[in-house]
């Protein structure tokens, strides 16, 4: 099985002020696969998944050299639009994140944002991507109250099917289970795999279990470096490289 | 057991502090009500002065206030909340915006008869506004706005950057957020500053002394650039001239048990509005 390649990274360096955080990252990212990335702590994961929607732009003092496509849009191209560029690619973040308002308005967000007025419509893509983040059953009889009252896990599947309603190809998940416990951390899982079968998926996470259970491939980052980049299987059972190896064998981060 | 006296000490002086607090609260309502309430009447709410102000109502100057109020809010809270927007979501966080934020800062602390001043100076002479409603609003809105800016900033950075970055995750523009995130999340916090305003720009006198108010007018404000009776203006002006001090000294109480409660009427209504925005976001 081939999958063509969905977004690729070519020789990435990012610094904040002065501060290189990436050093030239090579990553081809492929369609309908998922790709982890793990590392340890200020490794540069997070900034490097952040480039790939352009959610870097809204710290200030940042510089990029080198290119990312997705598919063949040079994203970093003066032409193309930040706006454009996220309809495509979502993102679920560490922390779930709902809108101040109801399930319903916080899964339609995205599609009135796009001007998009006929009710029967939204309604209708409100449920399917409420089912397709597996929420559908706990929240059709409450899709008027806040998502607030929701639990951590929830609110997660909730930011998820809120990506889903705007219809993105790619979707970057940002150590999406952070502050989850367990029994989410595993629906969400579950959830990732089940999503694959339409989407391409990237996926930061600390959690080396995560990355074997979940993910196609996985890059190993450290210090800004991208050290190891393969299938996950030959990740975890041959790692090339001593530092891959002494990472997910516990020796250090 | 030496730690829990120390301890019990220190919280007892901090209540102490409540009750002084609440102490001097409850006697100026107090106060007030019990010389106001005498004069209070159908008659002293719905019509004008009679007999040299000793007779009569205040309707003209509850009227006046309520237009100069209006008319303060609906110059100082766009404008306000704009240049807040400006501050918090566009511009750079730089020497210059820092240097823009402590002088609006400042102004919130400018005597407000140097407000007066410059109303007459500038709205009621070079813009020839004359003595009336429109330049007493713009002088008292400027007086409000250093309290709107403030208020609506901390409102708007108390706003989550979460929020913000998955609304933007999802393709929405920046001024989109705003409108659709930012707004609506920092809308109670926002209104607070407009009920302090309110509050303020309510009771104040050197504002508008050289600005609008006039002791006596005949009937009601006619448009924009009539010379109109407030309240505050009026208790001033009754309690330093004319010739009959005593039955002025009871209407102007009167016209204070009035100001009291209209502020806290406003104030009442936009508490209500925020607890009812802040019973949907919760």
């Amino acid at each position: 099985m081939h999958n063509r390649i969905k977004i690729k990274a070519d020789s990435i360096n990012f610094f904040y002020n002065k501060v290189q955080a990436l050093k030239n990252i090579n990553i081809d990212i492929l369609e309908k696969q998922v790709t982890a990335i793990i590392g340890p702590s200020g490794c540069g994961k997070s900034t490097f998944i952040r480039l790939l929607n352009r959610m870097d732009e809204l710290v200030p003092h940042t510089s990029i050299t080198g290119k990312i496509y997705i598919d063949d849009v040079d994203i970093f191209h003066t032409s193309a639009d930040p706006v454009e560029i996220r309809k495509r690619v979502g993102m679920v973040f560490q922390k779930p994140n709902p809108f101040p308002k109801s399930i319903f308005e916080n899964v339609s967000y995205g599609l009135k944002i796009n001007g998009i007025k006929d009710k029967s419509f939204i309604e209708e893509k409100v449920e399917m991507s409420l089912k397709k983040a597996a929420l559908w059953s706990e929240v059709k009889d409450r899709l008027h109250e806040s998502a607030l009252k929701l639990s951590g896990g929830q609110q997660q599947r909730l930011c998820i099917a809120r990506c889903l309603a705007v219809q993105t190809e790619a979707i970057l998940f940002d150590e999406p289970c952070a502050s989850l416990d367990p029994i989410s951390t595993a629906k969400i899982e579950e959830l990732i795999l089940e999503l694959k079968k339409e989407y391409t998926i990237v996926i930061v996470t600390h959690n080396m279990q995560q990355a074997a259970r979940s993910s196609d491939y996985t890059a190993f980052f450290l210090l800004g470096e991208l050290i190891e980049f393969g299938k996950t299987q030959d990740i975890f059972t041959k790692p090339n490289d001593s530092k891959t190896e002494a990472y997910i064998t516990g020796r250090f981060g | 057991m030496k730690k829990n006296i120390t301890q019990n000490i220190g919280f007892l002086m901090l209540f102490l502090c409540i009750i002084v607090t609440l102490i001097f609260l409850g006697s100026i309502i107090y106060f007030i009500s019990a010389r106001g309430a005498k004069v209070i009447s159908w008659e002293f709410l719905t019509q004008g002065p009679r007999m040299g102000m000793t007779q009569g109502g205040v309707l003209p100057a509850i009227i006046g206030t309520f237009y100069l109020t209006l008319g303060a809010i609906l110059f100082a809270l766009p404008l306000g909340l704009s240049c807040a927007i400006y501050l918090c979501e566009y511009s750079p966080k730089s020497f210059v915006v820092n240097i823009i934020r402590i002088s609006i800062n400042n102004l919130a602390g400018v005597p407000s008869v140097v407000f007066g001043l410059f109303g007459l100076a500038v709205f009621v002479n070079f813009f020839k506004f004359g003595v009336s409603i429109l330049s007493g609003s713009f002088t008292l809105g400027i007086l409000a706005l250093p309290l709107i800016i403030s208020a609506s900033q901390e409102a708007l950075m108390a706003v989550p950057q979460s929020i913000r970055e998955a609304s933007l995750s999802l393709g929405a523009t920046k001024w989109g957020t705003i409108k659709n995130i930012v707004l609506p999340t920092a809308l109670p916090g926002i209104l607070t500053g407009v009920i302090l305003s309110i509050g303020r720009v309510a009771g104040e006198t050197a504002p508008i002394l050289f600005t609008a108010a006039a002791f006596y007018t005949r009937g009601y404000p006619k448009s924009i650039f009539s010379e109109v009776m407030a309240l505050p203006y009026h208790i001033y002006a009754l309690m330093t001239e004319g010739t009959h001090p005593d039955q002025q000294k009871a209407i102007a109480y009167g016209c204070s048990l009035i100001l009291l409660f209209m502020v806290l009427l406003v104030s009442g209504i936009a508490i209500a509005i925020r607890q009812r925005q802040r019973g949907i976001n919760a």
